[in-house]
């Protein structure tokens, strides 16, 4: 097995779907020649040729709606957005078009698109590179968003993304991308759309949490330890449709819960999450559960980026608090 | 219905009629390329001053004191300095997000030379030199450029935007500014810029067309230096010039060597002149080159471009063409050059200093630029927040 950072990953997964199935097409700006302004997609280009892997003009609608137009035509399109944020130019295309498609077809048509794209806070992005995006597609009937935390997942959730028959949002934090390596098989495996990892197993509060926010949960679980404080941790993998049941059990054995996101708190996935627990689980809380989110600004501009992202020891505050209720 | 279709008549009439469709069909498809090629003949790139700096184009050699053909000249020497020193601050980590500058003096310059006060930029991220010269302080571009917000507070009497991020959203929103100059009564305009890039953007193609429908006193610029980020302008589009996409919005449209600053400048100026007659907006591609990375963050034009390419278009040198202009009419030498090169050394390093010298932004500031009244949820978390940095 090889030792993979997360972007390693990702290419990796392109590679194997580009082999595996003549309808992959991967495309959008600077994916080709340029291999990518993060080198997701390094070396493609060279090895599938232009007609697989290309550069498309400057325009994130203009690539959403060929993508939905190449499904039509048995493609099986992996667009790339560059950064996130460039999802606002696109969002007709995306939440008001492809998202729809199977439904206003009557199911006689599908839209087999993962849409790639790099987000995430602590890289000192300028305006509109690193916010948090997901939960404007999460409330979008017809979609799918996944959210890698690491090397292993990427791989796996990216191919099965692709050979999932609905379209697919699969974000990439940028934090994520070169911040650690672990071993990824070489061959082609797939994990579940819509099943939560339970990182890590405790019996006393439960961290619900995805993307590089796993990280965080696993330090503040760490550190909680030395004060006798069992968390368990789960990693949602996917966000939409959220594993439910994986939570609920969790909830059952622990009766104590943080949810924690990188976005800002209004609305967005956790408030999602709680209310789902509230709904299935209140008799096994002994406290009410508690979100870690980023204040309900703006994303921050870079220097106050890291004092705005939640950490560790805001997730670490939250515990206590539903411990000490 | 089927059997029908392959019934045919043969009298004289139909016959010749049939005849007739078809020679029509041919002659449309020549005419369709012929107007393609006629539109494309037509946009041909304007130049004053040649690579030798010899003017070719007297006739539109635009009236400019020798005090003003200095400050031109003063002006570029000066951003491309800012430009080396920018680079090397960014290296150093003393600064965060820059777009290199140096090839684009010419079209930058002399675009915003061409311009009044009293005119509205709405400059792309790249286009930090312009709100300079617009009086932007230097040591608010820094903090732009570092992520802190009060780089992006015009002073009182600068009429800007601060540089957009996205690509080509800066279009529509200067066909607003110009209708409100024009609903206003105001004799002024309305610039923004993109990249050849940008022109792909839906964006672009809504701003000229609503400026173009309303009549708007805007100039659209673009700055074709022939690459967005790796992907060349080749790939951008069929048409053989961008400026020849004014044509589809009823607007004016000229292409223009953007190395050649009076060219620019005169391009622009007759665009003003137009634009504040009611004439309408104007769109502006300048041919041009950036020499560095498309930004500071990881760009490495090795992977896309040539060197054949790059030293191609450095020796079409904005900077070098119009310093031999000058020195031929005995109005610049070395001496003059490098005053200005001392100036631009002193006062960045002053601007550094005082940017180091900013109040680092907090997030309860942050919560307090959100909305006019604050919501009761974010009078909530300003409190939190304030808690937290007090400590
Ligand atoms: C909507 C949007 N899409 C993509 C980007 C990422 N991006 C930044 S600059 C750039 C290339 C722009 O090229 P061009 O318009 O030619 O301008 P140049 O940088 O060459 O001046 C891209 C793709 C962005 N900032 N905004
Ligand atoms: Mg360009």
């Amino acid at each position: 097995m090889a030792q993979m950072t997360m972007i390693q990953a990702i290419t990796d997964a392109l590679r194997t779907e580009l082999k595996n199935d003549e309808n992959v097409l991967v495309f959008g700006e600077d994916v080709g020649q340029n291999g990518g302004v993060f080198r997701a997609t390094e070396g493609l280009q060279q090895e599938f040729g232009e007609d697989r892997v290309f550069d498309t003009p400057l325009a994130e609608s203009g690539i959403a709606g060929i993508a939905v137009g190449l499904a039509t035509q048995g493609f099986r399109p992996v667009p790339e957005i560059q950064f996130f944020g460039f999802i606002y130019e696109a969002m007709d295309a995306v939440n008001g078009q492809m998202a729809r498609l199977r439904y206003r077809t009557g199911n006689t048509m599908n839209a087999p698109i993962t849409i790639r794209s790099p987000f995430g806070g602590g890289v000192h992005t300028p305006e509109l590179h690193a916010d948090s995006l997901e939960g404007l597609i999460a409330q979008q009937p017809g979609m799918k968003v996944v959210i890698p935390s690491n090397p292993y997942d990427a791989k796996g959730l990216l191919i099965s993304s692709i050979r999932d028959n609905d379209p697919v949002v699969y974000l990439e934090h940028m934090k994520l991308y070169r911040s650690f390596r672990e071993e990824v098989p070489e061959e082609a495996y797939t994990i579940e759309l819509g099943k939560a990892n339970v990182k890590r197993e405790g019996t006393d509060v439960t961290l619900v949490a995805y993307g590089a926010m796993v990280q965080a949960s696993m330090k503040a679980a760490e550190e909680l330890e030395k004060e006798g404080i069992q968390a368990e941790v789960i990693d949602l993998r996917t966000v939409m449709p959220l594993d439910i049941e994986t939570i609920i059990k969790s909830v059952e054995k622990t009766n104590r819960v943080v949810v924690v996101q990188e976005a800002q708190r209004q609305a967005g996935m956790a408030a999602q999450i709680v209310t789902e627990i509230q709904e299935r689980a209140i008799l096994h809380l002994e406290a009410p559960v508690l979100r870690v989110a980023a204040p309900d600004t703006v994303y921050a501009f870079t220097q106050a980026e890291e004092v705005w992202l939640p950490n560790y020891n805001d997730i670490i505050e939250k515990v206590n608090k539903v411990i000490n209720f | 219905m089927g059997k029908y279709n392959s019934i045919q008549c043969f009298c004289e009439f139909c016959k010749n009629n049939t005849q007739n469709k078809k020679d029509i069909r041919k002659e449309e498809v020549n005419l369709l390329k012929r107007t393609l090629e006629n539109i494309e003949s037509q946009f041909e790139t304007f130049q004053v001053l040649n690579e030798e700096g010899e003017i070719v184009n007297e006739e539109l050699m635009p009236e400019l004191s020798d005090d003003e053909l200095k400050e031109l000249m003063t002006r570029m020497v000066y951003t491309r300095i800012l430009d080396q020193r920018s680079i090397a601050l960014n290296r150093q980590g003393r600064l965060g997000f820059y777009a290199p500058t140096a090839g684009q003096e010419a079209s930058q310059l002399g675009t915003q030379f061409a311009l009044e006060k009293e005119d509205f930029i709405l400059p792309a991220y790249r286009d930090v030199p312009q709100l300079i010269w617009h009086g932007l302080p230097l040591y608010q571009a820094f903090l732009f450029s570092r992520g802190h917000y009060h780089g992006n507070q015009m002073p009182e009497g600068v009429n800007a935007l601060s540089p957009q991020i996205i690509i080509g959203a800066q279009y529509t929103q200067a066909a607003g500014v110009a209708m409100g100059m024009k609903k206003r009564g105001k004799k002024s305009v309305a610039i923004t810029y993109t990249g050849d890039g940008g022109t792909s953007q839906g964006d672009f193609y809504e701003g000229i067309n609503f400026a173009g429908a309303y009549k708007a006193p805007a100039i659209f610029v673009v700055q074709n230096n022939r690459f967005a980020i790796s992907v060349p302008v080749e790939k951008q589009t069929a048409a053989q010039t961008l400026a020849q996409k004014a044509v589809a919005a009823g607007i004016e449209g000229i292409q223009v060597d953007g190395m050649d600053v009076l060219a620019v400048y005169a391009a622009t100026k007759d665009a003003r002149e137009r634009a504040v007659n009611g004439e309408g907006p104007t769109l502006i591609e300048t041919l041009t080159y950036r020499y560095g990375p498309h930004t500071m963050a990881g760009d490495d034009p090795t992977r896309y471009r040539t060197e054949d390419l790059d030293s191609e278009w450095e020796k079409k040198d904005p900077i070098v063409r119009f310093r031999k202009f000058l020195e031929n009419k005995g109005l610049w030498s070395e001496e003059q050059e490098n005053e200005v090169i001392e100036k631009a050394k002193e006062e960045i390093k002053a601007a550094i200093k005082k940017a180091d010298g900013q109040p680092k932004q907090k997030v309860s500031e942050l919560i307090e630029n959100m909305y006019e009244v604050l919501p009761a949820h974010l009078e909530e978390q300003l409190e939190e927040y304030k808690a937290k940095e007090s400590k």
